[in-house]
């Protein structure tokens, strides 16, 4: 070891993070160069979980392809296959019935609230406090008992069709969800008592991991990451998908653009998760789930691009096709790719434990960086 | 001024630890919150939607709703089913498309639920059935069909 | 007759005495001495470990181990059996005789401290009576063999918990230190033997009141920091370093960091119970005779363990609520706050003391 050292000019000691580390969430390889504790340079390398989903998606009908995304971003899993089911739905001009969008976009902020819950405990993890990950898996839990009884699955469910959902809504669901809600209120407090609020918390947090907002924008950042530099980017507000138009909801902006302003924004997302949530679940209109489409789909020739928001940022669906049964090629911008590659620029000059605090605050899931 | 910034400090952040300790002190005296399922000697009740395979129904009499369209194959993005069909002779003398095995490869299957919303005439459900951990992958596969069964009367 | 561990240990004396030759007695007591210890060893990382894991299970809306044995008692034993039988491995490179001789270093530091504590009344194995000077020499001895396992190993995530774990002892060594000398100048003795006879009339923390208080929670944080332990279990730092200075360990060698973590953490533990909480002795309250009486007929051994495993389950606490320290923010702490408080409690400890203004 000491020969290595010895073999570079300014005796930096390169450090292969991963790709079994207990702190990149995956199987994330980060090789990075240190001097003494402080972080010199972060090199990425991917491709450890790297399935080739929008290659398989080339071979998949439109109804088909839609399961496989669950599979990238898998905390978002709803929100995936609802980009998905719209870009179709954008193809064939289909009108949504109205019922299934608020379905759906309830799914989405479930989903939304669930991912949070995991980011939140397992950043805490990365930090050192083991405690919070299971204060928090008890209420995501909950959100995973209502998906299983409405779509059938806990995590990669499925629900979303081209035309509207899979199902209809279970009997119980309106009951559950404002169940959970209300625990699920009085339990964001321990959350702050825990965690937030925690001095040695907030100074692992805070000047730790800074991006500016130009540099956020050059990089690509969106969702959370860039929000917490002051870039005003929330596809739901920005390029409205189904109902959001019309929901009551603020778009959480923090300008510090660091880990605790990051921390900030997805803990402020929660809320306004919960508030979507509040004002739609006794307002389901009624009507059809799904709209009537025909038994096989085909994409008329052209390309058809759709953006939604996911808990990590903006998933982009690219559909190219040429008219047959399956697409043409199928490209998903996905927001964890971006987001990671300010990685080296945010760890740049900070400690070995400000690296793990950042990768937890840009929430990094693998299979959706890697797909 | 410096003197009692400092001081604040180092008690706003003596409380802010022992909030938290309150907390977490709290759960270790409250056992009642724990959510620990003891899971073989605890069943989880599972929802009636959860999907865990793929069965095909039959009824009392041994009969099934397969007819062997193999609409359920085309829905598959995983080729999880593969259905082998067969001719049967009616009694007027016809032949009649039927399926002879409906082979389920379960190590291949996603839980995507397109095969049972493809099926036209309800043949083939999800079962809630979750416990699929076998010692050799070959048992995985399985026809679902069971031996001896026809389709119902009735179902085109 | 009253129930002591004292008067068992001089019967024990008496009887040998009586029987052999004194050389023989002697010797006959060092080993009984030395098994007692290796055996209170394998009983405290038995028991302390189960503790941990009950805690933290608690703490986290668990149940902890409940399987193996009645309640999941056993679990540890069969732990350690599992531990007893693993492969030990060396790595390629590693530079073998520092490698396997770290475990031991550690495990030797941590045992040679247990010779000054009173685990009763006038049950010691060693009254020193200079016990806490000897106890905060000793206990820093074990990071050579933290600093020996981390750069042996030849293996650079080891290298740096190692590195942490040095600059942090070192660091935190010194308010440790100046909060004992709180208590001995309250005491005005070195001994732990004294030191525990001058709290016959009150615990120190209850009658130096300001500056034994300060004093208290300075000790336990420092300790904390000093025995790797979260929030300040940066050597391991699993998050960051996997595991630290003992990654590359395997086997009964990681078993030995493991038992004498622990056993670092009753030590330090006993130690705060003999400096702030009366050792031994039993919870007086001024004038009420009935309620002294009656306390002064729970046995000496149970007030130590009772007050030890009291400070055991603090530090777990901590353990299991706080994140942990970033590595400057650890020694900002040490430096700009605990070493000034615990240098300007100092002088008002002395004030206090020579002003006659405890009780």
């Amino acid at each position: 070891m000491l020969q290595e050292v010895a073999k570079t000019d300014t005796g930096d000691l390169v450090i292969n993070v991963g790709p079994q580390h207990p702190s990149t969430h995956g199987v994330l390889h980060l090789v990075i160069t240190l001097n003494g504790e402080t972080i010199k340079k972060v090199e990425p390398h991917l491709g450890y979980i790297h399935r080739s989903i929008e290659k398989m998606c080339e071979s998949l009908s439109y109804r088909q392809f839609i399961y496989s995304t669950s599979r990238m971003d898998y905390l978002s899993a709803h929100i995936n296959n609802h980009g998905c089911a719209l870009a179709v739905e954008k193809g064939l001009q289909i009108e949504v019935p109205q019922r299934a969008q608020v379905i759906r976009v309830l799914m989405d902020e479930l989903t939304r609230l669930a991912s949070h819950q995991l980011w939140w405990g397992a950043l805490a993890m990365d930090v050192g406090a083991i405690t919070p990950f299971f204060h928090a898996f008890r209420e995501r839990e909950l959100i995973n008992d209502i998906m299983e009884e409405t779509c059938g699955a806990r995590l990669t469910m499925n629900y979303m069709v081209p035309g509207g959902v899979m199902f209809d809504l279970h009997p119980d669901f309106q009951k559950k969800v404002k169940d959970f809600l209300t625990l699920f209120k009085s339990k964001l407090p321990e959350y702050d008592e825990l965690v937030t609020g925690n001095i040695i918390f907030q100074n692992r947090m805070k000047n730790v991991g800074y991006i500016s907002k130009e540099d956020a924008i050059s990089y690509g950042c969106s969702g959370p990451t860039a929000r917490a530099s002051g870039v005003s980017c929330d596809i739901r507000k920005k390029y409205p998908y189904d109902i959001y138009a019309q929901l009551q909801f603020s778009e959480a902006i923090e300008t510090a653009g660091d880990c605790w302003g990051r921390y900030l924004v997805r803990m402020e997302e929660m809320r306004q998760s919960i508030s979507i949530i509040e004002q739609l679940i006794d307002n389901i209109p009624e009507g059809d789930f799904v709209a009537k489409t025909k038994a096989v789909l085909k994409l008329p020739k052209g390309e058809f691009f759709t953006r939604v928001e996911t808990a990590r940022g903006e998933l982009g669906i690219y559909i190219v096709s040429e008219g047959g049964l399956t697409p043409y090629r199928i490209k998903f911008r996905s927001p964890g790719f971006s987001n990671l590659s300010a990685l080296d620029h945010m760890a740049k000059g900070q400690k070995i434990g400000d690296l793990v605090a950042i990768m937890g605050t840009l929430d990094l899931v693998i299979p959706d960086i890697d797909r | 001024m410096f003197l009692s910034k400092y001081i604040s400090e180092v008690f706003g952040g003596v409380k802010s630890l022992l909030t938290g300790m309150r907390r977490t002190g709290y759960y270790f005296t409250h056992h009642k919150n724990i959510i620990t399922q003891q899971y073989p000697n605890q069943k989880p009740v599972l929802a009636e939607r959860f999907r865990g395979e793929v069965v095909m129904t039959h009824d009392e009499n041994n009969e099934h709703a397969c007819t062997g369209c193999t609409a359920c194959e085309l829905a598959c993005p995983n080729g999880t089913i593969k259905i082998v069909t067969k001719f049967d002779i009616t009694p007027e003398g016809k032949k009649k498309k039927a399926i002879d095995t409906f082979v389920y490869h379960l190590e291949l299957c996603t839980m995507c639920n397109l095969c049972v919303d493809a099926c036209p005439t309800g043949a083939i459900t999800m079962s809630n059935s979750f416990e699929h951990s076998v010692f050799d992958r070959s048992e995985l596969t399985k026809v679902l069909n069971k031996p001896g069964s026809k389709i119902r009367e009735g179902v085109e | 007759m009253e129930f002591s561990l004292a008067s068992i240990a001089d019967s024990i004396d008496q009887w040998l005495n009586a029987h052999c030759a004194s050389w023989l007695a002697l010797t006959i007591e060092f080993v009984i001495v030395g098994v007692l210890c290796i055996g209170l060893f394998a009983v405290l990382g038995l028991v302390l470990i189960m503790m941990e894991r009950k805690v933290s299970a608690y703490m986290q809306l668990r149940l902890g181990p409940n399987r193996v044995g009645p309640k999941g008692m056993f679990q540890t034993v069969a732990d350690t059996l599992k531990l007893l039988v693993k492969e030990g491995l060396t790595p390629a490179g590693a530079d073998k005789f520092l490698f396997n001789l770290a475990p031991f270093v550690v495990m030797i530091a941590s045992m040679l401290v247990l010779a000054p504590i009173a685990f009763a009344k006038d049950f010691v194995i060693w009254d020193v009576n200079i016990g806490v000077l000897y106890v905060s020499a000793v206990s820093s001895i074990g990071v050579i063999g933290i600093l020996m396992a981390g750069w042996a190993s030849n293996n650079k995530y080891s290298l740096l918990g190692a590195m942490r774990s040095g600059a942090q002892i070192v660091s935190y060594e010194l308010s440790a230190g100046l909060s004992i000398l709180t208590i001995v100048i309250f005491s005005q003795d070195m001994s732990i033997s004294s030191i525990i006879n001058s709290q016959q009339d009150g615990w120190w923390i209850f009658k130096g009141h300001i500056p034994v208080i300060i004093s208290f929670v300075i000790f336990i944080i420092a300790v904390t920091a000093e025995t790797n332990r979260a929030p300040f279990d940066l050597a391991e730092a699993e998050s960051e370093l996997t595991a630290g200075f003992h990654t590359e360990y395997s086997g009964m060698k990681f078993a030995l960091f493991f038992l004498a973590e622990y056993v670092n953490i009753f030590i330090v533990c006993a130690i705060g119970a003999t400096l702030y909480l009366g050792g031994w002795m039993p919870l007086h309250i001024g004038n009420w005779e009935a309620f002294n009486h009656i306390m002064d007929y729970i046995p000496s051994s149970v007030w130590f363990l009772g007050k030890t495993f009291f400070l055991i389950f603090v530090i777990m606490w901590f353990r299991w609520t706080f994140p942990r320290l970033r590595i400057d923010q650890l020694l900002n702490l040490e430096w700009k706050y605990l070493l000034p408080i615990s240098m300007f409690n100092l002088l008002l400890a002395t004030l206090v003391a020579i002003q006659g203004w405890y009780f």
